[in-house]
């Protein structure tokens, strides 16, 4: 049930950086710059400029593949205009409102049932079977119940993360050290106890591991639902921007989706360190 | 005493889904509602829509192009990750660049695509790739770096190198990383399989679906949501029980560990 990657027990191994093929423990800093956000740096102008470059050479047709300086002068222009913005809003509240019912639900649903043995072994084979259902599957309900309304979006926002999020909340919640779990029975903690003291403290990481990997998978289903079903918001304006044949325009978009997903990504890990600033995953990358 | 534990664990598998599913018949039997359709009327239409030639038609070509590929994402991602993960100075370089090519939605690289390669079955495997590919690329790069270092110093010492290296230390090391990056890949696959024929298609599920919506032939609407959650699940049945095959050494390794 559990996958070994995407435990927060895994990720501890991430923080120790020696490539096995390098010879090991190659100065990761030098002076006040770090070398690797140089390089990295590098690698981004790199691909600005195989992007500029390509279509110049006749490779790859200009009409397809816009050079980089005309995608980036679309979205300077895009950037003046107020359908931008309310676009870029609309996208927004879909997923941060589909992400908070989302999670929890995902919380809630995922401490009952965990801390509930029987609930937990009546559930098992259900919760195996809806969560691989691929939530696209509901794109036509949604559509014929609310149209382009917000709510279809929302439909496929919550039922795709509400998994994420409890299949953590399970996996957190059996993780619970015997040992931890029997001295808290020895002072007599009741069941609420137990679960305040002591399953939620272990099942945290993996939360904010359920709650990070729902953050992307709702930024890709609003997208998703905006793209396919025409619910206003960025997806639709690059579907538009398509049809009408406004390829840079549809680069530009793209590019901004990519931002978007980059900064939902450094925002959840953000809170996944705050939320876990005494845990060891934590405090040994600190100190690291 | 067995017999007992038989029909306690079936209870225990069957209850719950036995009563959702008894629940949904009895609510929507006398169903008038032009939405939500007695299950009987959507189980009638679901043998008379997808038995007959339209498996042939629609259902097996939406899964050879996505069995076409995922296969393709896999090889590209594994291939990409084994050289981006060995070699510190090439990670460096391209990290930022394939987090951002990861950030991006899978889904708004339909439209792109389609620039490039029309509405054929290139596009939709193509777009299979391009979705596909990051997880499995990124999560071989994180298991790649994580090989642990005494086997690493070990396989050094010994002398092995070269392809012995790859596959004895790099790629064994690296597989229980790289098989949590081909399960999200699945997923994505599947998703985008559904999204790129729903965008523009003249076959296959996706495609047949929309336009049973569109032309409001509702019970076969639901038969088809139905038949892609079946599907969903079956495909995520048959990844784990490949998993369950090839990562057996792995799953013994970690049980030993937890319980010594």
């Amino acid at each position: 049930m559990t996958s070994p990657g995407i435990t927060p027990v895994m990720e501890k191994t991430a923080g120790t950086d020696t490539g096995p093929g390098g010879p090991g423990g190659a100065p990761a800093r030098r002076g006040p710059v770090p070398v690797a956000l140089l390089r990295g740096l590098a690698g981004v102008a790199g691909l600005v400029a195989v992007l500029e470059v390509l279509p110049h050479t006749g490779l790859v047709s200009a009409d397809y593949l816009p050079p980089a300086s005309e995608t980036v002068r679309a979205l300077w222009q895009m950037l003046a205009e107020q359908t931008f913005w309310t676009a870029l809003g609309d996208t927004l509240t879909g997923w941060g409102l589909g992400l908070a019912i989302a999670v929890v639900a995902g919380v809630v649903a995922g401490v009952i049932i965990g801390s509930v043995p029987v609930l937990r072994a009546v559930t098992a084979s259900t919760i195996e079977f809806l969560r691989p259902i691929p939530s696209v599957a509901l794109i036509p309900v949604a559509v014929l119940l609310y149209g382009t309304d917000l709510r279809s979006k929302l439909l496929l926002v919550v039922y795709a993360s509400f998994w994420q999020v409890l299949v953590q909340v399970l996996a957190g919640m059996q993780d619970v050290d015997p040992v931890a779990d029997d001295t808290a029975r020895s002072y007599l903690l009741g069941t609420r106890g137990r679960v305040r003291h002591v399953m939620w403290p272990t099942a945290l990481p993996y939360v904010m591991t359920g709650v990070r990997l729902a953050a992307t998978v709702a930024l890709i289903l609003t997208i998703t639902a905006e793209l396919v079903i025409g619910a206003p918001g960025l997806g639709r304006e690059i579907a538009v921007a398509q049809v009408s044949g406004a390829v840079p325009q549809v680069y530009a978009l793209v590019l901004v989706t990519g931002l978007l997903g980059v900064a939902v990504n450094l925002l959840a890990r953000a809170v996944e360190r705050r939320a876990l600033h005494w845990h060891q995953s934590v405090r040994v990358e600190v100190t690291a | 005493m067995t017999v007992v534990a038989v029909v306690r664990r079936t209870l225990l598998v069957l209850g719950l889904p036995v009563v959702l599913f008894a629940l949904w018949w009895f609510a929507t039997a006398d169903s008038t509602d032009f939405y939500f359709p007695p299950l009987a009327t959507i189980l009638e239409s679901f043998g008379k829509v997808w038995t007959g030639e339209r498996l042939l038609s629609d259902v097996v070509p939406s899964l050879l192009r996505l069995t076409a590929g995922y296969l393709l994402a896999v090889v590209v991602g594994v291939g990409l990750g084994l050289v981006v993960g060995m070699r510190r100075t090439v990670r460096d370089y391209l990290e930022p660049v394939l987090e951002l090519f990861r950030a991006i939605p899978p889904p708004v690289l339909v439209p792109v695509i389609m620039l490039f390669a029309g509405i054929g079955d290139t596009m939709k495997v193509l777009v299979i790739v391009s979705g596909c590919m990051w997880p499995i690329l990124l999560n071989t790069v994180e298991g790649v770096r994580a090989v642990d270092e005494v086997l690493s110093d070990t396989c050094r010492s010994y002398g092995i190198t070269g392809t012995a290296r790859l596959r004895h230390l790099v790629l064994r090391g690296a597989s229980p990383q790289i098989v949590t990056g081909m399960r999200q890949a699945l997923s994505i696959g599947i998703i985008l399989m559904v999204i790129s024929e729903m965008f523009a298609a003249s076959n296959g599920l996706g495609f047949t679906i929309v336009q049973f919506q569109r032309s409001f032939a509702i019970p076969e609407m639901w038969s088809g949501v139905l038949l892609l959650g079946v599907l969903g699940f079956l495909l995520s049945l048959l990844f784990r029980f490949a998993e369950n095959r090839a990562m057996a050494w792995y799953h013994g390794l970690r049980r030993a560990q937890r319980n010594p």
